[in-house]
């Protein structure tokens, strides 16, 4: 593939939000209740919306005739480049609020800086896409806010989600190989720039809700590389069920 | 610990477009008023109906009483001049 370092980094972008969308859809349905159920599927087909529009880019780049649905639905667990923290379960609604949020502080600083993107598509995708997301930071830190300074038990909820899944922030900034030759050419954001302000703003929003900040210096890593957590080949047997029960389905 | 577990209940009004009055749309439950406004973005609005939400709790809602419709209503039902039906309406005088 003659662009295999552009086609590589729209999917790690899209990836991010195919596998987010994934998860925030599993609640449908199982929302703690009806209104934010609907919240949570909504943020979902807001992110499944961003990937169409990554995956028809991509499919053009690839130019052999492979389309959106090829690309989210027929490759291996190995070949998804999505960070780990979108991939973990809906273990409780404080775990997918915690996701969402530190996802979220990362997706907004991210769209804000690839508007600037040189190839065109991905600033146009990025312009669109940051209204949409801007809504989701909103919805996720309220509720950040609303557990932490809530009753003791939706504290330490919070609070543990906030610990288990702090391992997975780190992630966010490393630069895959794709990201560097992308940045070089101006096409990509340097994730690396985005840390000190995301680790800044993730822990004032974290005082504001009486949360701790926490501690940990150890990060888990491999999302970017193909490398995942068990919980990913689970989410894409749900995910490919369809397609690959059914080849070439159409809905 | 119960009133935690039941959120009030909120009733919600949408503007459709600018230069409409908001217009009653349904209610949704939610734990204060930001909530109710987010929910009701949700749930109200997801298909580009509005572009403005107002929301108001439903107990702040004073409903006439059902059995006083008789001295209430019925007496206008006879006074047809009351309409403005008796003019000519330019056309550019829209959502009247």
């Amino acid at each position: 593939m003659k662009n295999e370092n552009l086609y590589n980094y729209i999917l790690g972008i899209a990836d991010n939000s195919l596998i987010l969308g994934q998860r925030m859809g599993e609640l449908c349905g199982h929302g703690p209740s009806l209104e934010t159920d609907i919240a949570c599927t909504n943020i979902s087909l807001d992110l499944f919306g961003q990937v169409r529009s990554y995956f028809q880019y991509a499919g053009k780049i690839a130019g052999d005739g492979r389309t959106e649905d090829d690309i989210a639905m027929l490759r291996k667990e190995r070949e998804y480049k999505n960070v780990l923290l979108v991939e973990q379960p809906n273990t409780n609604f404080a775990y997918s609020i915690g996701r969402q949020f530190l996802f979220d502080v990362y997706h907004l600083a991210f769209l804000e800086q690839l508007q600037k993107s040189t190839d065109l598509t991905l600033s146009a995708i990025a312009n669109k896409c940051i209204k949409e997301v801007s809504y989701h930071e909103r919805f996720s830190s309220d509720w950040v806010k609303r557990f932490g300074d809530g009753t003791e038990e939706s504290k330490a909820k919070m609070q543990e989600a906030i610990n288990d899944l702090w391992t997975y922030t780190d992630e966010l900034f490393h630069q895959t190989e794709a990201d560097k030759a992308m940045v070089a050419e101006g096409i990509g954001v340097d994730v690396t720039k985005l840390k000190e302000a995301y680790y800044k703003n993730v822990g004032e929003l974290l005082e504001e809700s009486t949360l701790e900040i926490p501690e940990s210096k150890w990060f888990q890593k491999g999302g970017k590389n193909g490398v995942h957590t068990e919980h990913l080949g689970y989410l894409l047997s749900d995910l490919q069920y369809m397609q690959r029960a059914y080849p070439n389905m159409e809905w | 610990m119960s009133d935690k577990k039941n959120w009030p209940l909120w009733e919600v009004f949408v503007r459709s477009k600018n230069g409409l009055e908001h217009r009653h749309c349904g209610s949704l439950h939610a734990a204060d008023e930001d909530m109710a406004l987010e929910n009701a973005r949700d749930v109200y609005t997801r298909r580009s109906e509005g572009v403005s939400i107002w929301v108001v709790e439903s107990k702040h809602i004073t409903a006439s009483n059902p059995e006083h419709n008789g001295e209430l209503f019925d007496p206008a039902h006879d006074k047809v001049y009351r309409h403005p039906t008796f003019y000519d309406l330019p056309d550019e005088v829209k959502h009247m």
